[in-house]
């Protein structure tokens, strides 16, 4: 795999309804990014963190991210998965994964096309997700242009700080 | 082909022509709501030009009064930068003090047939305000503030028509209850209410079913207006503006009519609030730890009213904690003046404060290990009120009165007999 727009990793599965508290839990408000990114799903599968690597996917069900407008997508980018595919995904998890950076992808059937620790290959070019196991292409549901540039670019915050509309700071 | 007020709105800010389902609109923002959790370090940044001071509006809400110094901190942060750029609409701890959806419901904020944002989840609250509004994520506050701008994927809609009238002691709340309990999750769709029912249902009860819309996974959730809202409208904000209805020959996903004569008062079971609703008599007797009402869903003054006249002249069961919480400090004056406040304190509920309190487990009446409550509020989600192994059934106002006098579960049927409906 090379090139941006081809990216693969070991597969996670989570199920439906995957709310906002789950990868951001409340008391990691208060914290900062980098504290937050080590939440992640600490109360639903603790010791995930430690097992996930860099690049890791997350295969999630219906209504993936429903719940608060708390930047979880931005803990997932953080914690270093490298993609979410998702049945549905709530709009507002999107918004967040499009503005924080955070590749996440609506992929009818991938919640039974893939087990845990299969490998997935996505293609943004042609718009697939591929089970390397099993061989099985699913169709990836598109995102619009405008906001593929901008979630692929790293999110708003670095169009802002561009723009000199708000103050440079370096990523956590 | 016609659009339905959601597409109308979004197509009006975003300059004019059509939008559809699929399209992603980059709108105007009429109204950016920053509250107190958007000054929190981390999401916060230095903003260094801001579009137009008097489109923003700040209000601090979750964590008034500081119940910590991080809030403190987040309270200076938001003070500083609303003095910096001379905005003047900052609702601080004090007589202007509430919750950020029900500050902007009571000071109509809410420009009908517009957009709004706020980085809360509940925004679609001002949808009962004829306004596109939805919560939306820290990025997207500062991009609403420093360039005037969102960008919404544009969803499918779904109708509710309305038609009848409420039973007494059943209210807005019992038909969420209902609709999330028939037709679960509306992921990326927006939900649209109208219908010849609509208008029996007052602003307040409007609000709820609106605030609720963000359980439905909506993204708008928009009320038709009627002579009622234009009025209310009004009477609190001089701005001049142009309610949207939807074309006749709008495009929905779907067209549902609900009677709301047949409905009864309903609760939603712990830890989801969709696909969970059940008839009272499934739970009555469940005994209660605590009893809350508040919330920026029922944190108005239609829910204290009616608490104040479940628990008239009869006490809170003992061992059983009645925590009430307005939605503003507006709403506690006016409560105080109708006799409600009175009312609740002597049957032996706890008043605390406008803010968003209990209902998002930050202070005043956090839940402990194992504890139950029944809440008139937004979530009950695992943990979001205290400890994750408490247990949040969700109901009416009326009911969580009426379960705080028995003291555990109860159908508030008995205290509104004789009432007409």
């Amino acid at each position: 795999m090379s090139g941006d727009n081809m990216l693969a990793g070991r597969v996670w599965k989570f199920g439906d309804n995957i709310n906002t508290d789950l990868m951001l839990p409340g008391p990691y408000l208060y914290q900062s990014a980098a504290a937050q990114a080590k939440a992640v799903f600490i109360n639903n599968r603790p010791g995930w963190l430690e097992e996930m690597r860099q690049g890791d996917v997350i295969i999630g069900g219906f209504n993936y991210g429903m719940g608060s407008s708390r930047p979880a997508a931005r803990s997932l980018r953080n914690c270093g998965v490298g993609f979410l595919l998702a049945e549905t995904i709530n709009g507002l998890f999107f918004r967040n994964s499009v503005n924080h950076g955070f590749r996440a992808f609506e992929c009818p059937g991938v919640t039974r096309a893939f087990e845990e620790g299969d490998t997935a290959e996505l293609s943004i070019e042609d718009w697939t997700a591929t089970n390397r196991r099993t061989g099985q292409t699913l169709a990836v549901t598109p995102v619009p242009k405008m906001l593929l540039d901008m979630m692929l670019g790293g999110g708003i915050l670095p169009l802002l700080e561009a723009q000199g509309l708000i103050a440079p700071k370096p990523l956590p | 082909m016609g659009m339905t007020m959601t597409e109308k709105i979004l197509a009006r800010a975003s300059g004019g022509g059509t939008v559809k389902p699929g399209d992603v609109a980059v709108v105007d923002v009429e109204t950016a709501v920053l509250m107190d959790m958007s000054f929190l370090p981390a999401g916060w940044r230095d903003i260094l030009k801001v579009h137009a001071p008097n489109k923003v509006v700040i209000v601090f809400d979750h964590l008034v009064p500081a119940p910590t110094v991080q809030a403190a901190q987040a309270h200076r942060t938001g003070r500083a930068f609303a003095e910096r750029f001379g905005i003047e609409r900052l609702h601080d701890v004090g007589p202007d003090q509430g919750i950020a959806h029900a500050v902007v419901a009571d000071r109509a904020y809410a420009v009908p047939g517009t957009v709004l944002v706020n980085g809360d989840s509940h925004t679609c609250a001002a949808g009962a305000f004829n306004c596109a509004a939805r919560g939306v994520g820290g990025p997207d506050m500062l991009w609403a503030v420093t360039t005037g701008k969102a960008w919404f994927r544009v969803g499918e809609t779904v109708r509710y028509d309305f038609t009848g009238r409420l039973p007494a002691g059943v209210s807005a709340k019992d038909i969420f209850l209902s609709i999330a309990g028939t037709y679960g999750a509306h992921v990326n769709q927006n939900v649209e209410y109208g219908g010849p029912g609509m208008s029996t249902l007052s602003i307040n009860g409007r609000r709820t079913l609106a605030t609720m819309g963000a359980e439905l996974s909506a993204e708008f959730v928009i009320f038709e207006p009627d002579d009622a809202l234009l009025q209310y409208v009004r009477e609190r904000n001089q701005q001049p503006f142009e309610p949207a209805a939807p074309d006749p020959d709008a495009v929905y996903h779907e067209r549902r009519s609900i009677d709301l004569g047949s409905l009864e008062p309903l609760v939603a079971l712990p830890d989801a609030v969709v696909n969970n609703s059940v008839r009272i008599s499934q739970v009555a007797g469940q005994r209660i730890d605590q009893a809350f009402i508040g919330s920026c869903a029922n944190g108005t003054l239609d829910d204290l009213a009616v608490a104040a006249q479940v628990v008239a002249g009869r006490k809170v069961a003992r061992g059983t904690r009645f925590i009430v919480t307005p939605g503003t400090q507006a709403i506690y004056r006016a409560a105080l003046k109708a006799g409600y406040i009175e009312t609740l304190l002597e049957a032996g509920a706890v008043v605390t404060p406008a803010t968003c309190g209990a209902c998002s487990g930050g202070h005043m009446a956090v839940l402990g290990p194992d504890e139950v409550c029944i809440t008139a509020s937004t979530r009950n989600f695992k943990g979001r009120m205290g400890d994750p192994s408490a247990r949040i059934f969700m109901g009416s106002p009326a009911t969580v009165a009426a379960s705080a006098l028995a003291g555990a579960i109860a159908h508030p049927g008995e205290f509104f007999r004789g009432d007409a409906a």
